[in-house]
Parts: C-alpha cells; sequence; structure tokens
C-alpha cells in the first residue's frame, strides 16, 4: 500500500517536471503581428509611432495606393477650388498663389500659428477662411464641409513626406504649454487624460481598436468609421465624448493649442496627409 | 467601457414608454442598436440567392480564392479580393463572379459580369459588414458550372469609437 | 461642385499585356437602414452599377449593393489587344449617371 502512494506522487512529480519543462509556444498578439510588418520602419522614430504602424495591413494599403485612397476625390475636388474664381473680388487662390504644389510646399508646419491680430493661435481652416473672406470677398466654409476638408488635405498633402517640424517658441510658447496642459488633465465621467491613453497604453488594446500614441501627422483623415475626412478637431470631439466630457467647438482655443502640442508630440514623423485609420 | 458609450440609446420617459420597451419588438425601435430581425440575412437566405444568382444549386470547391482580412478593422469598409483560376479564353472563361453576405441586414453584395478580353478573373472591392460573419464567393464559368469559396470575417466593436 | 471619380489606367501597354485597373466613385452609398435624428428612416441611395466599356465593346459590369462601402472601389484586370479607350459609367438609383474616360496606348 506505502508502495501505490509513493508510486503515484513520483508519477505525478515526473509529470509535472515534464509540464514545467516543455516550452510554451505564445502566439503573437495582434498588436505585435502589425508592428512586425517591415513596411512600417519609415512610419517609426525613435520612441515616436505614427497612427499607420497601428493599422491592419488592408488599411495601410488604403493609404499606400492614392488610387484606392477615398480622400483624394476630396483633394480633386480641393484642386478644382483651387483654380476657380469666386467671391467679389473676382479671384481665385491660383491668382495669387499659382502653383498648388510650389506655394504650399512646408504649410502644414506653419499652423496653428501665433495670429497677432486675434492674440491667440490660429489653425490652418481660420486661415483659409481669411484668405476666402478678406481677400476673395467670398463666402467662408465651414470647418467639416467637403470644400474645407479639401483644401486642408489639398495643402497639407503637399508637405507629405516631409518631417513634421512645428514653431513652439515667441509668442507661441504660452498656447503650446496650455495643450501640453490640456493634454494630461484628466475630464469626464471616467476621469481620464489623453495621456492615460496614448502615453499610458498606446499598443494596448481598447476592446479590438489598436490604441495608437495619438499623433496627428495625417490630418486630415479618411477614416474608415466616417467613410469621409475628417478634421482633427472632429477627432478631438469624438474622444472627449469616449471619456463622457462635454466636447469643445471646433477651432476652440482649447482645441487649436491642443493641436499644437500635439504637432510638437510628432516632430520627426513625416507628414501623411491625407492618412488612412479606422 | 459598456456598449452604450459608442450607440445612442434613447430611454422613454414615461410609465407608458417604459412598457412599450418591454413589449415584443419595440425594443429594436426605441433603442438605436441594431438588433437581429427576421429581415436580416440568413445563412439559408445567402445560399438561396446564391442559387437563384449561378443558376444552379451545385457547386464545386477549388478554383476561387476569396482574399479578406481574419479581422475587420472596421465594419464599414473590408476590402475583399476575388481570384479564380482561370486561362480566361473565349473556351474558358468565367462569366460572373457573385458575392454573398450571411448575416448583413440584406445578402446581396455585388455581382460581376466579367467577358474573355478581361484576362485575369480576379475584382477587389470594399464592403460593409454588420457583424462576424461569412462571406460567399462564387464564380459562373461559361460552361455553366459553379465555384465557391467562404470566409469568416470577425467584426468587433472598437474601444474608442471604432 | 461634385467630386469625381479616380480611374488608373496605364498610359501605354504591349499587345496581349494583363493590365489592372482601380476605379474609386464618390459616393455615401447610402444604405437605407441607418435613422435619422427623429428616428425616420434614411432612404436608400447608392451607385447600383458599373459598366466598362473599351472601344465600345463591353469590358465588366458590376450590380452593386447597399453592402458595398462608400466611396466604391472597384480594381479588375483586361487583355489589351489594341490602343482605345476605356469608357467608365457609374448609374444612381435615380437613374443619373457620371461617366469619365481613360485612353491607353498599346503597342
Amino acid at each position: 500500500m506505502k508502495y501505490r502512494t509513493l508510486y503515484i506522487c513520483t508519477a505525478l512529480l515526473g509529470f509535472g517536471l515534464v509540464v514545467s519543462c516543455t516550452p510554451i509556444v505564445e502566439e503573437m498578439t495582434e498588436v505585435e503581428k502589425r508592428a512586425a510588418d517591415p513596411r512600417n520602419k519609415a512610419y517609426m522614430v525613435g520612441d515616436k509611432a505614427s497612427g499607420y504602424v497601428y493599422m491592419t495591413s488592408q488599411t495601410r494599403d488604403m493609404q499606400d495606393d492614392d488610387i484606392a485612397n477615398p480622400a483624394f476625390t476630396w483633394v480633386d475636388l480641393a484642386e478644382e477650388k483651387w483654380s476657380k474664381v469666386e467671391g467679389k473680388a473676382g479671384k481665385s487662390c491660383a491668382s495669387c498663389h499659382q502653383d498648388v504644389n510650389k506655394a504650399m510646399k512646408g504649410v502644414a508646419n506653419k499652423y496653428p500659428q501665433y495670429d497677432p491680430e486675434s492674440k491667440k493661435l490660429i489653425a490652418l481652416q481660420v486661415k483659409i477662411n481669411r484668405e476666402r473672406t478678406k481677400r476673395m470677398g467670398a463666402k467662408p466654409w465651414k470647418w467639416e464641409s467637403d470644400q474645407m476638408l479639401g483644401m486642408a488635405a489639398l495643402v497639407k498633402l503637399q508637405s507629405r513626406g516631409m518631417p513634421v517640424n512645428v514653431k513652439i517658441d515667441g509668442p507661441a510658447k504660452p498656447f503650446f504649454e496650455k495643450g501640453k496642459e490640456f493634454y494630461n488633465q484628466r475630464r469626464g465621467l471616467l476621469d481620464m487624460a489623453c495621456a492615460n491613453c496614448h502615453v499610458d497604453n498606446a499598443g494596448n488594446m481598447a476592446r479590438s481598436n489598436v490604441l495608437s500614441q495619438g499623433m496627428i501627422n495625417g490630418f486630415p483623415v479618411y477614416r474608415l468609421k466616417w467613410q469621409k475626412p475628417g478634421s482633427v478637431h472632429r477627432r478631438f470631439i469624438g474622444c472627449n465624448k469616449q471619456v463622457r466630457a462635454t466636447p469643445y467647438k471646433r477651432g476652440s482655443e482649447e482645441y487649436t493649442n491642443l493641436e499644437l502640442f500635439l504637432m510638437w508630440r510628432a516632430s520627426g514623423l513625416n507628414w501623411e496627409t491625407p492618412a488612412v485609420r479606422n | 467601457m459598456s456598449k452604450s458609450i459608442d450607440t445612442k440609446i434613447e430611454y422613454p420617459v414615461d410609465r407608458r414608454g417604459a412598457l412599450k420597451l418591454f413589449g415584443f419588438g419595440a425594443a429594436a425601435a426605441t433603442a438605436g442598436v441594431l438588433m437581429p430581425s427576421d429581415a436580416d440575412a440568413t445563412p439559408e437566405s445567402a445560399k438561396k440567392l446564391i442559387e437563384k444568382l449561378s443558376g444552379t444549386a451545385s457547386y464545386k470547391s477549388g478554383k476561387v480564392t476569396l482574399k479578406m482580412p481574419d479581422i475587420a478593422e472596421n465594419g464599414a469598409t473590408v476590402p475583399l479580393t476575388v481570384h479564380v483560376d482561370s486561362p480566361m479564353t473565349e473556351k474558358d472563361y468565367v462569366k460572373f463572379i457573385h458575392l454573398a453576405s450571411e448575416k448583413n441586414p440584406n445578402a446581396e453584395v455585388a455581382s460581376f459580369h466579367l467577358t474573355p478580353s478581361s484576362g485575369r478573373a480576379e475584382v477587389s472591392t470594399r464592403m460593409r459588414l454588420s457583424k462576424t460573419q461569412n462571406v460567399i464567393a462564387v464564380a459562373v464559368m461559361n460552361d455553366g458550372s459553379v465555384f465557391r469559396a467562404a470566409r469568416q470575417v470577425k467584426v468587433t466593436i472598437g474601444g474608442c469609437g471604432g | 461642385m461634385a467630386r469625381k471619380p479616380r480611374v488608373k489606367v496605364p498610359s501605354s501597354a504591349k499587345k496581349g499585356d494583363v493590365i489592372q485597373i482601380k476605379t474609386l466613385a464618390p459616393h455615401k452609398m447610402e444604405t437605407g437602414q441607418r435613422k435619422n435624428k427623429k428616428g425616420k428612416k434614411i432612404p436608400r441611395f447608392i451607385i447600383n452599377k458599373l459598366e466598362v466599356t473599351f472601344n465600345g465593346k463591353p469590358l465588366v459590369t458590376a450590380d452593386l449593393h447597399p453592402a458595398i462601402s462608400a466611396n466604391p472601389y472597384f480594381a479588375f484586370f483586361n487583355r489589351v489587344t489594341e490602343s482605345g479607350s476605356f469608357k467608365f459609367v457609374w448609374t444612381d438609383d435615380k437613374g443619373k449617371s457620371i461617366t469619365t474616360s481613360k485612353s491607353i496606348k498599346v503597342a
């Protein structure tokens, strides 16, 4: 009897040893699979990774081919608008700026910028409308209209491939600091700050979404969810609503300051406008 | 984060409304959430649709490859490619490629009519998937034979507005 | 001013080459399933057909349903044997069409 107990214990111990020595092969997580794609190397600079890296390969395929990227139908529309005479002054964008490729090169890095007239930061959309109303005598465009989305995409497209490099010194500095404060401030019923997801949890999953670092180098982006392009301020509204915080308005000081901070945060990554995201 | 963050659910204010909420069918109407109803496609209705489109209930496997992601980035836009092994000559070519959904509100997706001058029986497009399901692709050859392929795509709710 | 379709066709090819053609049409592809803020269903409105011809001869036709994503993308192939022009006609539920053409030189 004693021997039988001893025999069983030895067998169990032996089994335990075998099991513990067997290597456990862990399957790559979804995030790891995406990160392992060699295409992503060009979209990562040091610790920074573009939202491109967090998308599935099919979504990246859509961005890599301008014909397959639906945002370009909005860009095409803006190209037509660029040469169209509108407003009381009888001018078009081309009348003053001529070629969009030459005139708008690098402009993505110039906005938001400090505006001495209003004594605060202004985003690209505000500048576009100023040119339309003051110089062309034309009607301003709504922030999320097809025309404005197209034009913002067309203008920023001319910086595609260039590194994000925005000025945060001089008169822009206090606004940059406010943007940074906003980013780190908890808000809403969920009491979360932007940093809680995009710094603390970048690369982790929020249900089936992979949380990105929240880099804005691709805006306006064609978002699969929206099935149309959208501005970065629209995305901020979505993010704020997700944590059950009252969102601010497009073009608000809060969002414009935040936009500047986020552009600085993306420094070094290349502009990808118009990117394709989930 | 619960599902209610993404979807707008209208709660009835008064008692009558509350009673309605528990009534048959009314639950789906008052909530903004897409609930499965009798009208949604089923594997049976998708099968019947394919039979109607291809003109036969018999099909073979092989020749057709349906390329789709395992997990959809977003159900609103899911890329797909259908490739059929065929020389695409006057004597031997793919006449139709049909796509059907097993769980969308409707089983119909798209039908492509090719000709021998297509040269290569391959089409790519993007479709909407309302939930995790099988997508069916069939190729109808010029001699009437039908080849079938199916693929499961996972469609989930994202955590941040996705 | 409405958005216009985008089409990619190689500008030249050799006789017998099988080329890929990519098309992208701007359209919301309203499914008829969505409800407006008042709870009323927004009626279906989609592009339901794409017809592609080459030098007048039918090449490929696509019958589309609401399950096709917004801004319908469609890529397909063609064996080229002569120079000429591809014509693309997208037709919507109201019977309206948008047309575009692209030519190719085949040596």
